[in-house]
């Protein structure tokens, strides 16, 4: 019985071991209700109307996604309208770092006058399910039938120093692709990131 | 003699200067530094001064740079800091810390490019770790203990030394 159980007990940590690796491109995307910086909860079933959704992993804190932030807001208000809008997670502890705590997420998304809802992922139960792992990651989501199937993973775009010297435009090709009814190609990139702040 | 006095003190500030410099380099200038035909190990760490847990990490590879000198072993330190930031944030970060390992600033935003030539597993987070010889290579995304890096820094030497 004990042997058993042994095994049982392997068997869920492989399980969560591969829950653990994420989404890959084609995988369907569940979705989630966490708080956002106004006091009310927001899942991706509140829109209806969407084709899809940027679900970006960022933060306060992260120099890296502090540099895209205005480029995210560009990000909403272009595509949003065309049925893609932004939903922005924090994925990190507050406890591990307080720049990241909901009140310092109020206050930025003030600050810079957020047009897109900034969630706390409190409990960290999202980030894992779905991969992310650093500030700024990026999962573009496509509706397809009753399904959101991830599309895209990766970068905003080549070049998080300097907006004026991007040569492509990952993301925003990507939603392009989709709009046109196209796969995106690549689907998948990666940039430098902060890790994903935990306790332990 | 005024002349003499102040030539010297032009000298001695030109060469403090040059030893505050940190050498600024693209993806290309740091390749050849990734890989050896030479029988050291080496050890090459990505972080930035803003980045928490890679200041956390930074003692055990200076400690590694100091007590492995001698068995050939080389540590580099390759910061990721806004370029920038070099005179600003960098050099006093390096003096503060009186760190002793080599260190280059990667000036290179297109990370997409550079990221899967450093390891093709590299989600792109930092710190970040390569360890290697000229025959083996081993990657970590991840903060490391003393122990941890102690551990991996011996295994490649004994490699080294087996071949």
């Amino acid at each position: 019985m004990k042997k058993l159980s042994m095994l049982f007990a392997l068997a869920l940590a492989g399980l969560l071991q591969l829950s653990a690796q994420g989404y890959q491109v084609g995988d369907k995307a569940t979705d989630f209700r966490l708080r956002n910086v106004d006091g009310n909860y927001v899942s991706l079933s509140d829109y209806s109307d969407a084709k899809g959704f940027v679900v970006v992993f960022t933060c306060n804190h992260c120099p890296y996604a502090v540099a895209y932030e205005d480029r995210l807001i560009e990000i909403d208000k272009k595509y949003r309208p065309q049925g893609f809008p932004v939903i922005a997670i924090n994925p990190n502890d507050p406890a591990a770092e307080p720049r990241d705590s909901y009140e310092r997420m109020q206050e930025r998304a003030r600050e810079k006058g957020f047009t897109f809802p900034y969630l706390l992922d409190d409990g960290q139960k999202v980030y894992p399910v779905y991969g992310a792992t650093r500030t700024p990651h990026i999962f573009l989501l496509n509706r397809e039938g009753n399904d959101l199937v991830v599309s895209y993973i990766g970068a905003i775009d080549d070049n998080y120093r300097d907006p004026s010297a991007v040569e492509e435009r990952f993301l925003a090709n990507a939603i392009n692709a989709l709009l046109e009814g196209r796969k995106p190609d690549p689907d998948f990139t990666r940039a430098i990131g902060c890790t994903i702040k935990t306790s332990d | 003699m005024w002349k003499k006095g102040f030539l010297q003190s032009l000298f001695i500030l030109f060469t403090v200067f040059a030893l505050s410099q940190v050498p600024s380099v693209d993806f290309d200038g740091l390749e050849p530094r990734l890989s050896t035909g030479s029988d050291s190990v080496y050890v090459v760490n990505f972080w930035a001064t803003w980045c928490v847990p890679c200041v956390k990490e930074l003692p055990e590879f200076e400690r590694i740079n100091e007590e492995y000198a001698d068995r050939k072993v080389n540590v580099l330190l390759v910061s990721l800091d806004n370029p920038n930031h070099m005179e600003s944030r960098v050099i006093p970060f390096i003096e503060k810390h009186g760190l002793k390992s080599e260190i280059i600033l990667l000036n290179d935003p297109r990370s997409h490019h550079w990221i899967p030539r450093v390891d093709e597993s590299w989600s792109g987070a930092i710190p970040a770790t390569i360890v290697f010889t000229r025959n083996s290579r081993s990657f970590y995304e991840k903060v490391f203990t003393w122990e941890e890096l102690e551990d991996i820094v011996i295994s490649k030497l004994n490699r080294v030394s087996l071949n």
